[in-house]
Parts: C-alpha cells; sequence; structure tokens
C-alpha cells in the first residue's frame, strides 16, 4: 500500500476509463447517486476493500454505457456500477 | 460416556470455498432445508473425526460482515451470537478464508473475534495460493490475530487433515469457555479501522505476488469483452438450451411414456371402478407428473453448478446487468429466466444463485411468464385449427408469428410486472446495488458438482413432491367424484365436481368467450398445462386422447368462434395453469403468501388479457 498521490488530479471512480489505475483517496458517499443511505453505502464499500490507500485499476467496462465496470482492489476484482464507483474519490 | 455431539459453524465471504470445505468434510451426509419462516438454506452436515468425536456442521450464508443487511446474512450473525431459536449455539466457529485473497477475510475474522465465540481460521485452497507465490507465517498470523490458524485444500484428498487434527485438540480440551460478547454493529469509523488493522496483519505475515492470475486476466479478457463476452454468453446459453430440450427430452418422454405403460398396467390388471382409477390417474399419473421433471432439473442445475464452480456466474451478472436492470432485475436473473423458457420449476429452483431476497423474489414471482414448453401443445392445437397457414409480406409465416408474438406477449409482461413490483410492491427492502466479488477461474470439482446435483434432486423429490403429488390426488378426485349414474351417456368427466364447477364458473368466464366446456377443461388442466389438451378432447368426448390432437383441433374448428380461440391463447399466456409451479413457489419462499399472490395476479392478468382480447376480436366481427 502506498499513501495516497496528492500531485495527482483526484477524480471520482464512476468517471474512470478502462486502464485506469491510481490510489483511493478517499470514500465520499455523500456525492454520488446511489439509492443506498450515504453509510450504508460507505460501509458497503468498505467490505469489499474500497479503503484509503488502496491502489485500484480498472478492468473492464460493461456493453451498454462502460456500465457496470470491474476493477481491481489490492488483489481483488470487484464488479460496481459507475454510480456506486462515484463515491471512490482516486488520485 | 461418550462425547456429546460438537456443534461447528462454517462461516466466510461469498467464494471463500466455504461450499467445497463442506463438502469435503461432510460428503453426502448433508440436508438442505430452510430456516424457519425465511428463504434462508440450511445446509447441515455431520462427520466424524480421526479420535471418533461425533461433529454435526452447518454451512451459514457467506457474508462480508456481521451487519445483518439481508436476511441471509442477519442469519449468519444471529447463528453465530447464539440468538437463532432453536438452534444449539456452535462450540467452534470456523472461519473458511481463500488464501489467494486473505484481506476481506481477515477482517472478518477481527469482526468475529468480539462476539466471544470460539474461533478459528482456515486457509483454505492453500495449493492455488502457494502455487501464486503467496506465502503465509500461519503461526505468526495465528499469534497476530489471537485464535488457532490451520491451512486446508478442500479440493484434494486429505486436505483437511489439519482442520481434523484441530477438532480433535480443541474436542480433548472440552468445552472451550466463550468469553463475553462485546459485538455490536460497527459504524463506519470502527469499519475502517478494523480494515487497517487487517491490512496491518497481513503486511506483516503474507507476502503476496505483484502480479495478479495470469489465467484469470486471459479468460476475462475474452469472457468481459464487450463483444466476444456476449457472444460467449450467447453460445453458453444457446448449448445449454438445447441440452435442456436436446437431452431432456426424450428421458422425459421415456419416463412419460413408462408411467403411462406402469398406469396401462395397473388398468388392465385390477377391475375397472375407484381404485384402479385412483392408481392410475391419481397414484401413478400424479408421481409422473413430479418425477417427469427431473431431467431438466438435472441438466440446468449440472450448467449452472459447473458455470458458478468454474466463476462464470459472476461474470454473466456482469455482462447482462444494466440490461437487466432497466426492469429492476438483477444481472444474476438471467439465468433463472431462460431456464423458465424450459419450465418455470428448475427456473425458480434456479433463482437460488440470487443473494438478495427482493431480487429473489421479484424473479420468483415473473418467472412463470416465461412461456414454458408445457403451453407449447396447447398453443400449436389452437394456432393449427384456427390460424391459416398463411403468408405475411411473402417470406413471413403467420401461424409462426402468432407464436412469437405469444412468446414475446409473455416476456414483455414479466419485464412490465417485475418494473412494478420494483415500484409498488417491495419498496421496503433496501435496494441491492450491484456489487459483486469476480471470484479468480477455477477447474470445477466433479465431486462438488455431483454432491450439489444430488441435494437439489433429492430436495425436489422430497419437499416438491410431496406438495405437487397431493395436489395431483385433489384434481383426480374433482374430475372423478361423483361418478356418472347408471346408464350416463355423456363423459364421466361431464358429472363430476369438475363439471360441477367449471359450469358454476361458465357465466364468470362467459364475457372471455369461453363455454362451459372450456371452463370444465381448465381443472385438469390445473395438473399441467397440456393436459387441458386431452381434457378438451375427453369433454367433447372425442376418443384416442393425446394422438387424436389433430382430431381434436378439427371438432374445436367447427365448434369454437376464432375470438373464443383468440381469448384462449390469450389465457394460456398469462394463467396460472400448473399446481407443480405453484407448490414448488410455495416451497422456495417459505410460504403461501407468495403463491397465493401469483395464482392472483396471474389470474388477474389472464382474465383482463382474454377480455380485451374476446371483445376486441368480436367487436372486429371474429365472434
Amino acid at each position: 500500500m502506498t499513501e495516497a498521490n496528492d500531485a495527482r488530479p483526484q477524480l471520482p471512480l464512476g468517471l474512470a476509463k478502462r486502464g485506469y489505475s491510481g490510489v483511493i483517496h478517499r470514500i465520499a458517499a455523500a456525492d454520488s447517486g446511489s439509492a443506498l443511505s450515504d453509510i450504508e453505502l460507505e460501509s458497503r464499500l468498505i467490505e469489499l476493500g474500497f479503503v484509503e490507500g488502496a491502489r485500484v485499476e480498472v478492468l473492464h467496462e460493461g456493453i451498454v454505457g462502460g456500465d457496470p465496470i470491474a476493477v481491481r482492489v489490492e488483489n481483488v476484482t470487484i464488479a460496481v456500477r459507475r454510480r456506486e464507483a462515484m463515491a471512490i474519490i482516486v488520485a | 460416556m461418550e462425547a456429546p455431539l460438537m456443534h461447528l459453524a462454517l462461516v466466510g465471504t461469498p467464494n471463500s470455498g466455504k461450499t467445497a470445505l463442506f463438502n469435503a468434510l461432510t460428503g453426502s451426509r448433508q440436508k438442505v432445508a430452510n430456516y424457519p419462516g425465511v428463504t434462508v438454506e440450511r445446509k447441515q452436515g455431520s462427520f466424524v473425526t480421526p479420535l471418533g468425536r461425533q461433529v454435526s456442521l452447518v454451512d451459514l450464508p457467506g457474508t462480508y460482515s456481521l451487519r445483518g443487511r439481508s436476511p441471509d446474512e442477519e442469519i449468519t450473525r444471529d447463528m453465530v451470537l447464539g440468538r437463532t431459536p432453536g438452534e444449539t449455539v456452535p462450540d467452534l466457529v470456523l472461519c473458511v478464508a481463500d488464501s489467494t485473497n486473505l484481506r476481506l477475510t481477515i477482517r472478518l475474522v477481527l469482526e468475529l473475534k468480539r462476539t466471544g465465540r470460539p474461533l478459528a481460521l482456515v486457509l483454505n485452497m492453500f495449493d492455488i495460493a502457494t502455487r501464486r507465490g503467496v506465502t503465509v507465517d500461519v503461526a505468526q498470523l495465528s499469534q497476530a490475530l489471537g485464535v488457532p490458524v490451520v491451512t486446508s485444500i478442500a479440493v484434494r484428498k486429505g486436505g483437511t487433515a489439519d482442520l481434523l487434527r484441530l477438532t480433535d485438540d480443541i474436542s480433548a480440551q472440552g468445552q472451550l469457555p466463550a468469553s463475553q460478547n462485546l459485538w455490536e454493529p460497527l459504524t463506519v469509523a470502527q469499519l475502517r479501522a478494523t480494515q487497517r488493522e487487517a491490512d496491518r496483519i497481513i503486511a506483516a505475515t503474507v507476502s503476496l505476488p505483484t502480479r495478479p492470475d495470469t489465467w484469470t486476466s486471459r479468460i476475462d479478457a475474452v469472457v468481459l469483452h464487450p463483444v466476444a463476452g456476449l457472444a460467449i454468453l450467447a453460445l453458453i446459453l444457446f448449448v445449454m438450451f438445447q441440452a435442456v430440450f436436446a437431452w431432456a427430452q426424450p428421458l422425459m418422454e421415456a419416463l412419460s411414456s413408462a408411467f403411462a405403460a406402469l398406469g396401462q398396467l395397473v388398468h388392465d390388471t385390477l377391475p375397472a371402478g375407484l381404485l384402479q382409477s385412483f392408481l392410475q390417474n391419481g397414484v401413478i399419473s400424479g408421481v409422473g407428473s413430479v418425477i417427469v421433471f427431473l431431467p431438466q432439473i438435472i441438466i440446468i442445475f449440472l450448467f449452472i453448478l459447473l458455470l458458478e464452480d468454474f466463476g462464470y456466474m459472476a461474470r454473466a451478472a456482469f455482462l447482462m446487468d444494466r440490461i437487466m436492470g432497466g426492469a429492476g432485475l438483477h444481472g444474476r436473473a438471467f439465468i433463472p429466466l431462460l431456464s423458465s423458457f424450459a419450465c418455470a420449476i428448475p427456473g425458480i429452483m434456479a433463482t437460488r444463485v440470487i443473494d438478495n431476497r427482493r431480487d429473489r423474489l421479484t424473479t420468483i414471482l415473473i418467472a412463470p411468464l416465461m412461456t414454458c414448453s408445457a403451453r407449447i401443445p396447447v398453443y400449436t392445437l389452437i394456432i393449427s385449427a384456427f390460424i391459416p397457414d398463411a403468408q405475411v409480406w411473402g417470406w413471413l409465416n403467420l401461424r409462426g408469428l402468432v407464436m412469437f408474438g405469444l412468446y414475446a406477449v409473455g416476456i414483455a409482461s414479466a419485464l412490465g410486472v417485475s418494473f412494478l413490483i420494483k415500484f409498488f410492491m417491495l419498496r421496503d427492502y433496501a435496494p441491492a446495488p450491484f456489487m459483486l466479488e469476480l471470484p479468480d477461474y477455477k477447474l470445477p470439482r466433479l465431486k462438488s458438482i455431483a454432491i450439489g446435483i444430488y441435494t437439489r434432486a433429492k430436495m425436489f423429490l422430497q419437499r416438491a413432491g410431496t406438495t405437487i403429488f397431493s395436489m395431483m390426488v385433489l384434481i383426480w378426485f374433482l374430475a372423478s367424484f361423483p361418478p356418472p349414474p347408471a346408464g350416463a351417456q355423456d363423459p364421466a368427466i361431464n358429472y363430476s365436481f369438475a363439471a360441477m364447477i367449471g359450469k358454476a364458473l361458465a357465466p364468470l368466464l362467459a364475457p372471455l368467450g369461453f363455454n362451459w366446456q372450456i371452463a370444465v377443461a381448465l381443472i385438469p388442466g390445473m395438473a399441467a398445462r397440456e393436459v387441458a389438451v386431452a381434457a378438451l378432447g375427453t369433454v367433447y368426448a372425442i376418443e384416442g386422447g393425446k394422438e387424436a390432437a389433430e382430431q381434436i383441433g378439427q371438432v374445436l374448428a367447427t365448434k369454437w368462434s376464432l375470438a373464443t380461440a383468440l381469448s384462449l391463447l390469450a389465457w394460456y399466456i398469462f394463467a396460472p395453469q400448473c399446481a407443480s409451479t405453484l407448490a414448488v413457489i410455495r416451497r422456495e419462499t417459505g410460504s403461501s403468501k407468495w403463491m397465493v399472490i401469483t395464482f392472483g395476479y396471474m389470474l388477474a392478468l389472464a382474465y383482463a388479457a382474454s377480455l380485451v382480447t374476446y371483445q376486441i376480436a368480436v367487436a372486429l366481427g371474429a365472434g
């Protein structure tokens, strides 16, 4: 694990393209358009390993609108919709 | 004195190989049932340790935490905490981890520790981890976590030896002291802190290779490719569909004729009368109607278990998520719904791959709207009798077009109903966003698949079988009692309760264009949709049973108007004309409530569709 690199521009993982790789900077559940409550969304993301400092890479995109995305989080691959991935701020 | 039965519980994240370990330990000594009042599968098995201690093992639903955000996860939490009424508190909780992927499980172990239950960590799939270059300092990990840690290779013979030894060691120490339960639902901050702590422990005790599994990356590059991925999914589905129709059909026909022959044997051996009719038409055809589904169930589950064990199921859900999501369905609903085109019964049973209760219920409720193969004989009969064999626009066959239309209306209404359920009926459930681990691919193990198919088949025969059978006997009773008076001219069924019910219903069905003969035929047709064809033959006193389908068609063409025929087609798209499906819905949802809801909404749709069809057809001059 590496500390978040402040030099790189921050963006929500929900906007990242296939091939993007970066480090999770923070979880901002309130800013996403998810149907889940902020606490529920944040809890679920942490349970799947999306915590600050974890390395992520967008491996695959879905067929319609590039949604959902398959994200490598450290050594696990997680499929998540872009809407929920908006809560994951990466840099 | 013999030591008392020791109770073990398996806990782990989804894809941890928990079920493989459960199968390796218990073999075929398994019982699958539901926890009382919920749709959660209770898997229990037993084994004997090398030192002879009898152990009862439960496989708890997979979870990432003890928060209990779904009924499945609540069961896991309550079982671990000893809060489930009527269940023994486990003497030892075994937390199962995929050794190639420890991050999420170590956090779960830290959370489990707070419950105070005696706990051990099982590093499963240790062989795969070793091959990939993952090295774990087991002793140091055990020390850091403060719980015993053993490695295991569930799929290899002798791969659970360490775990069995540990069980014996713990058993020898007598009752393990459970410490105080300090667990309470973790706040977001605690959850985050726990994951940090887990990551710190892993950094100190596990060395990971830098590159991911190359096979998984290579396969995913093709399988998740937007174009190639869909083509592969379509190919898999095509093969599966072919298998269900082409492989299961001869077996089903063989079973069906074997039961018919057995019935005939009884018919010929016994004197005509009540006992003969009960054995032939009640018992033998009742049992036969249950067993005949077995080939389809086995083949569909063979495919589903293979794809699930290989790791493809999560990928199929990934590919289909957006396409299904528009109608409020989960990506995983795809395979169960597709299976329902063969028969809703294996389709509904296959919804067990959907973890979320709300998504699973929605899928169960709409599965019977998929045009199953039992509707085909009814459709074919009516279409060939009433729809001219004409060409449309020079190249489309009108009959084929009508058939396609019936399928399309079924699919469209299923999507519509799902959409309505999402908005009106199951609003109180938090919607499950699509968040799913895509596990590394693994070669499926034949033993595991065989055990899986065996338990499904056994469960179907035992549980659905009893309900289906009793419904068959009821339908036989309605169609046979009271017996016709001496010297009766009409077919016997015309004097039965079925006829009385049919005639009583006739005024209700008149606006749909159904005469009392149709109403009567619909009652034995509850046994299975295709039985209605033979029943129509019986009611119209046509000799020759099923083989006479063409003749029945000719008679019907003279007795019904086109409007009536179209109305009956519309009826069959929606009507809950299948006692077996209703029985399976009751069994799978664990309550009669959803069976009644399914019956009610399908009946309402059928009535409305037939009414509209008939009235429009009459208005257009087809009456």
